[in-house]
């Protein structure tokens, strides 16, 4: 860590712009906050009450902003893209759980489309207690800078970067030292950084801190997909810094709080009561499920091709509680959160890279990071599995995307795709930690075979096809990718459903949209089109609606409540969604209910898709997925499943396997669940009033009041 | 013993089976889970004493809807 104090004698203010602050209205500021990092022009811009109507807040606000600063043809590296950060009306209440996320939107890198991630962390509501709604940044510096935004003199300030460290764990240390007069004022900063990776990768992710009370120390969530960490060092950001004089009950002035806190104190009641015999989240955070994954063949082994291994036991979610992750402290990453299932890894002592020998703090292994950096790469390893994630947080990549690239070059490396003369030297075969490892700090450092890992799966395959001669059918079939975004960690080949939930959401395969795999695979509760269609229309809605709020959808449906069983529609876990009919009207003061909650969701999500469709995508080609997701490529696979697979070969389709070779019945397989694809994307275009090419129709944009003019002029020539 | 389980026809090569040796065949570790047998909801505590027959509608409801 550098001196503090040296940095601050040397800093250097380039800009300062002063507001008048007015407490928030019911959840809202009614203004957002813009920064031009080039041309270092401050200003407030007014929120108008059709975009409260029409967009609501969190990736509703971004999504406005983001269409009305670029064109069509704007590049993510271009001065007009943005970065816009927002957290939702209901976004910083402390009474009800999971209340403290961010949504952050840009122009990918990744995907040439619109992106969304969202995360946790302080700087989204200590941003909204300073006074605005959102932040959108536009515009590129010609050298490093720090935004602060100070809260406590209403002052936003761009800063000329001192010598800040570059990797975010050390980075947030230092800052908040920087801007904490007093060690007690620690806990009122909230940071916005990246990593040494983002500065020679396309996929960059944003690290959002919160101040670990108990531990004193920084801690790290992120807004990972997409490489919006990449735009930030882009425009040469090194980090944003909101401070606030402390959070006190009601910064939201809401509109009556007893709607927020009886159901606040009824779910924390459910968590204290139910969670240790439920998931364990409070012990084992999200990776609890990694052991579960891996008995319903789901959890993703050597890139996709397996469900489940042998070794995977090696990797069980107690073993995460026992032995490496803090037990019996808070570790929610917003305050008043009951869920608290941040877990941590103090004390981890990495055994390579810059880091070596030194003892720090590792947020996670999340789920998504155990399988995507463990099984998905062959590696049943925790020591190895935090190191990667440590490493992955610190250069400012995501786990997720990272996960699904190495274990690709993995797949490459072993069919021969790929070799020691390409890859300079590492032998990148499934299970080789050393080589994974050394493949990641080659990314950061932006060097070697990792600067080519660093571009993303999409343009890797691009690569390889053009420089090696690579087979681009074999290629597609296994890149695991749609729309140029890395595929998360659950194997959909068994679930229909979850195929859709996958390639059909608008950023990308990233399962915030749909997670219906036990739905449609194991409770077989949805097994006609129309019922597939309805659970895509529904949950997608749902879940978009909380990336809208400020809100964390894991709180949602990872603790359910005992009389949930007698519910008609259990899956929906009914009393939670009317806890949040209930919040949305405590903060606003306006009665809301499940249909217009929905509908509240799919004007934003229509918004999304012709905004994909503007920039020349969002279209039913746009949505076809890699054939790994839907069932086996190679016969590995097939006979590795031959049971299940030949008796859906009799079952579903009629065709008597015996005296067909591997290869035979591969094609046969293919060919039927590449038909059922296409009868699900028009079953649920038809659901959700597009027509047969995913485009909205201007008769549905009207139905859920959005044809704007805008929105019209994209949609009419595709009628 | 041929059952439905999930809306669809299962056989076990046993004459019957309870609840829990059906959720351990299957392999059906996850907690949060509904069980129906025969429309009727049965608690995890009887999961070991509810024997099942032939015929019998079985419904075990896997609750995790998230991810």
């Amino acid at each position: 860590m550098k001196n503090v104090h040296e940095l601050k004698a040397k800093v250097k203010k380039l800009t300062e712009w002063s507001y008048v602050w007015h407490p928030i209205e019911r959840g809202y500021n009614n203004r957002t906050l813009y920064v031009n990092v080039g041309t270092l022009e401050i200003k407030e811009k007014p929120v108008s009450q059709q975009m409260k109507e029409k967009f609501v807040g969190g990736k509703g606000f971004g999504l406005r902003l983001l269409w009305d600063a670029t064109t069509p043809t704007t590049k993510w590296n271009d001065p007009e893209n943005e970065i816009i950060i927002s957290p939702g009306p209901i976004g910083g209440i402390t009474q009800y759980s999971g209340a403290g996320k961010s949504l952050v939107v840009s122009l990918s890198p990744q995907t040439d489309s619109v992106m969304d991630s969202n995360v946790g962390g302080f700087f989204g509501p200590f941003m909204k207690f300073a006074g605005f709604d959102a932040l959108e940044i536009q515009g590129k510096s010609d050298k490093d800078i720090i935004i602060y935004i100070d809260a406590i003199n209403h002052k936003v300030e761009i800063f000329e970067d001192p010598g800040f460290s570059t990797d975010s764990h050390i980075l947030g240390e230092e800052l908040t030292e920087y801007f904490a007069n007093d060690p007690k004022e620690a806990k009122n900063i909230g940071i916005v950084s990246s990593g040494a990776a983002a500065d020679h990768s396309l996929i960059g992710m944003l690290n959002f801190t919160f101040w670990d009370v108990k531990r004193k120390k920084i801690r790290l969530k992120q807004a990972g997909r997409g490489g919006i960490g990449t735009v930030f060092r882009d425009k040469k950001i090194k980090a944003i810094v909101a401070k606030i004089d402390g959070v006190k009950p009601n910064l939201n002035n809401v509109a009556d709080m007893e709607k927020i806190t009886v159901p606040g104190r009824d779910y924390a009641k459910e968590m204290a009561e139910y969670d240790d015999i439920q998931n364990q989240m409070r012990k084992k955070g999200t990776a609890n499920i990694v052991n579960v994954m891996s008995d319903y063949d789901l959890l993703p082994t050597h890139n996709f091709k397996f469900g489940s291994h042998k070794d995977a036991y090696k990797i069980h979610s107690d073993i995460l509680r026992d032995k490496y992750f803090t037990q019996g402290i808070n570790d929610g990453c917003w305050i008043g959160c009951a869920m608290q299932c941040a877990k941590g890894v103090d004390d981890f002592i990495p055994k390579t890279g810059p880091y070596k020998g030194q003892k720090v703090i590792v947020d996670g292994p999340e789920y998504e990071t155990a399988a995507g950096l463990g099984s998905n790469l062959g590696i049943f390893d925790y020591d190895a599995i935090i190191e990667q994630n440590f490493y992955c947080d610190t250069y400012g990549i995501c786990t997720i995307t990272w996960g699904t690239i190495v274990a690709f070059l993995m797949d490459c490396y072993e069919n021969g795709i790929i070799n020691k003369e390409i890859t300079g030297g590492l032998e990148l075969n499934f299970g080789n930690i050393p080589a994974a490892l050394e493949l990641l700090h080659q990314c950061a450092r932006g060097e070697g075979f990792g600067k080519i890992a660093g571009m993303g799966v999409r343009k890797i395959k691009q690569y390889l096809i053009e420089n090696y001669n690579a087979d681009p059918n074999f290629l597609n079939d296994i890149a695991m990718e749609n729309k140029g975004l890395e595929y998360s960690q659950y194997v959909s080949k068994e679930s229909l459903a979850q195929q859709g939930g996958y390639a059909m959401t608008n950023k990308g395969p990233q399962h915030d949209e749909a997670w219906l795999i036990f739905m449609d695979m194991v409770n077989n509760q949805i097994p006609t089109f129309e019922n597939k269609a309805d659970a895509l229309h529904w949950f997608p809605m749902f879940r978009t609606w909380f990336g809208l709020q400020g809100l964390c959808k894991i709180v949602w449906n990872d603790i359910i409540p005992p009389d949930n069983k007698f519910e008609k529609e259990p899956h929906k876990i009914p009393k939670h969604v009317k806890n949040y009919l209930s919040v949305w009207e405590g903060v606003t003061g306006i009665p809301m209910t499940e249909e217009e909650l929905i509908r509240q969701s799919e004007r934003v999500y229509n918004f999304q898709r012709i905004f994909n469709i503007r920039r020349g995508y969002g279209l039913r080609k746009h949505d076809a997925q890699p054939y790994r997701a839907a069932g086996p490529v190679t016969v590995e696979e097939y006979e590795s499943r031959a049971e299940r697979y030949d008796g859906q070969l009799k079952e579903l389709i009629g065709v008597d396997p015996v005296g067909k070779s591997t290869e035979e019945k591969i094609k046969i397989l293919r060919k039927y669940r590449e038909e059922q694809y296409e009868k699900l994307l028009d079953a649920v275009y038809e659901r959700r009033g597009w027509n047969k090419n995913g485009v909205p129709t201007i008769e549905h944009l009207k139905k859920i009041g959005m044809d704007l003019p805008e929105l019209i002029e994209v949609v009419a020539p595709l009628q | 013993m041929q059952i439905t389980l999930n809306n669809k026809i299962e056989v076990f090569p046993n004459e019957t089976l309870t609840i829990k040796e059906i959720l351990e065949l299957k392999k059906f570790t996850y907690p949060k889970l509904i069980v129906k047998l025969n429309d009727v909801i049965i608690e995890k505590e009887d999961f070991e004493s509810t024997f099942l027959k032939e015929g019998d509608n079985l419904i075990i409801l896997h609750l995790l809807a998230g991810g």
